[in-house]
C-alpha cells in the first residue's frame, strides 16, 4: 500500500483529531451530571451552629475516616472581654462526642465547624510534586489516593489545618465534599446531618441556588482571606477572633 | 613524532570532520534515550493523566464510585410519608431523619433485613438540647437534670413533633 504526498496531507490531520480522543481516555462515569456545570462551595451560618458533633460523627461514618483524624471538625470560642486578640479555642475530639460545659460570665462563647475550604487558588494543589492532588473541573479539591506518595508537602502547605495522612494508607486525606454524593444529587453527609441548617452545599454555578440571594443580603467572609485562597466556605457572621 | 603533532599540523578541517563520529555516536545515545523516555512515559503514564489538568482524569470517577452512606431525607420519605407527615408542622421539621437515626443507605436498600437500631432519646435529645453558653441564644435549651427529674424525654415531647400538645409549650 502506498499513500501519496496529497494523500499524506488529508490524513495527518484526521489523525491529530483522533490521537486526541485517544489522548482523553474513558468519558465520565456519571452520566447525568456534568462536572463543567457546577462550582461547589459550602455556606456555614454560623449563628445556626449548636455544637451536637453530628456533622463530625457523619463525616466520619460516610468516609471511614480513622479515629482521632477528622476531615471536619468543630471548634469551641471562648472570647474574653477584655483580651479579644487571644480566644480560647477547644475542641475535644474535634466535637464528635459534644462539648463539655461552657465558661460562663463574660466574654462570649460560640462555635466554628471547619472543613477544607476548597479554595479556588488552594496551596496544597500548588505544593503537590506528582499531580495527585488537584481542583476538579466542578471546583473541589481532591486527592488522589493512587498517585499520592505521602510527601506531605500538602499537609504542611495548607493554612487551615485540614489534611491529615491517613495512618493506613500513608497517603494524604481531606474533605471531599462527599465527591460521591454531590455528583449523585445528594448533599454532603455533614449536611444531611446538619439539623440546624448551619451547613448548607451550595453551587455557585447554579443560579436557582439560595447560596445566591444569601451571600447578597449577610455579611458573609471566608477564612483568612489575606491568604488570598479564594477559599469557597462561606462563614455567616464570622467573629473576627476566629483564626 | 607523535601523532599529537601530526594531527595539528594537518590541517583543522579535515580532523574536524573526521572526529565528528563522535558527536554522532552521542546524538544516538540522546535520540535512543529520549526514545526510550517516550515509550516508557506512554505506558507509565495513565491515559487520563491531562484530561482536564496536571493529574489523573479518572480520579473523580473513581471518587464518585464510592458507595453512599447516609441515604438522604427524599430516599427515607419516599416510605415514611407518615412520619413526614407528623413532623411538618412541628419544630422538627427541617431536621432532617438521619440527623437522629443515623445513617441508613443500608436499610433503604434493604428495608426488610436491616433495621434500624432502636434510638435513646437519652442521649439523642441533650446532644442538641443540653444549656450551653455558647449554643445561640434563641436555639431552646434545658439543663436537661433539671428539666425532667429523670424522666426520658419522650415521656412529654415526641420528637418527631416536640410541641406538648394540649400542654403549655
Amino acid at each position: 500500500m502506498s499513500i501519496s504526498r496529497r494523500h499524506m496531507l488529508l490524513l495527518l490531520p484526521a489523525a491529530a483529531v483522533a490521537w486526541k480522543h485517544v489522548l482523553a481516555g474513558t468519558p465520565e462515569s456519571s452520566p447525568n451530571y456534568t462536572m463543567s456545570q457546577h462550582w461547589w462551595s459550602m455556606l456555614i451560618d454560623l449563628p445556626k451552629c449548636i455544637g451536637c458533633g453530628n456533622c463530625v460523627r457523619a463525616c466520619q461514618a460516610e468516609n471511614e475516616v480513622p479515629d482521632g483524624y477528622f476531615r471536619t471538625w468543630v471548634e469551641r470560642y471562648h472570647v474574653s472581654d477584655y483580651d479579644i486578640e487571644n480566644p480560647q479555642v477547644d475542641s475535644p475530639d474535634g466535637g464528635k462526642k459534644g462539648f463539655p460545659p461552657a465558661k460562663e460570665g463574660s466574654g462570649k462563647n460560640f462555635f466554628v465547624p471547619k472543613l477544607c475550604n476548597h479554595c479556588a487558588d488552594s496551596p496544597c494543589t500548588q505544593v503537590c510534586p506528582v499531580g495527585a492532588t488537584f481542583i476538579s473541573p466542578d471546583g473541589v479539591v481532591l486527592v488522589d489516593q493512587k498517585y499520592c506518595l505521602g510527601c506531605r508537602y500538602c499537609v504542611q502547605a495548607c493554612p487551615y489545618g485540614c489534611r491529615f495522612i491517613n495512618p493506613k494508607t500513608e497517603t494524604a486525606e481531606k474533605c471531599t465534599l462527599c465527591y460521591h454524593r454531590i455528583t449523585k444529587g445528594l448533599t454532603t453527609a455533614c449536611c444531611e446531618s446538619c439539623p440546624t441548617g448551619a451547613r448548607q452545599l451550595a453551587d455557585l454555578k447554579n443560579p436557582s441556588d439560595p447560596i445566591h440571594e444569601f451571600l447578597k443580603t449577610h455579611s458573609v467572609q471566608v477564612l483568612k482571606p489575606y491568604m488570598a485562597t479564594h477559599a469557597k466556605v462561606f462563614y455567616n457572621g464570622l467573629d473576627g477572633s476566629v483564626r | 613524532m607523535g601523532p599529537r603533532r601530526k594531527r595539528a599540523s594537518a590541517g583543522i578541517t579535515m580532523q574536524a570532520f573526521k572526529d565528528s563520529g563522535h558527536l554522532f555516536r552521542l546524538a544516538a545515545v540522546f535520540v535512543v534515550g529520549i526514545l526510550l523516555f517516550v515509550v516508557l512515559r506512554s505506558f507509565l503514564v495513565p491515559k487520563s493523566f491531562g484530561q482536564y489538568g496536571h493529574y489523573r482524569g479518572d480520579a473523580m470517577a473513581e471518587m464518585a464510585a464510592r458507595p453512599v452512606i447516609f441515604a438522604g431525607h427524599e430516599t427515607c420519605e419516599t416510605c415514611h410519608a407518615d412520619v413526614l407527615d407528623k413532623k411538618k408542622d412541628g419544630k422538627h421539621a427541617h431536621v432532617n431523619c438521619e440527623a437522629c437515626h443515623g445513617p441508613l443507605a443500608k436499610h433503604a436498600d434493604d428495608p426488610a433485613s436491616v433495621q434500624p437500631p432502636k434510638l435513646d432519646t437519652a442521649v439523642l435529645c441533650v446532644r442538641c438540647h443540653e444549656a450551653s453558653a455558647a449554643k445561640p441564644k434563641n436555639f431552646p435549651q434545658v439543663a436537661s437534670a433539671d428539666h425532667s427529674s429523670g424522666l426520658p424525654c419522650d415521656t412529654c415531647h415526641q420528637p418527631h413533633s416536640p410541641a406538648i400538645s394540649g400542654g403549655a409549650k
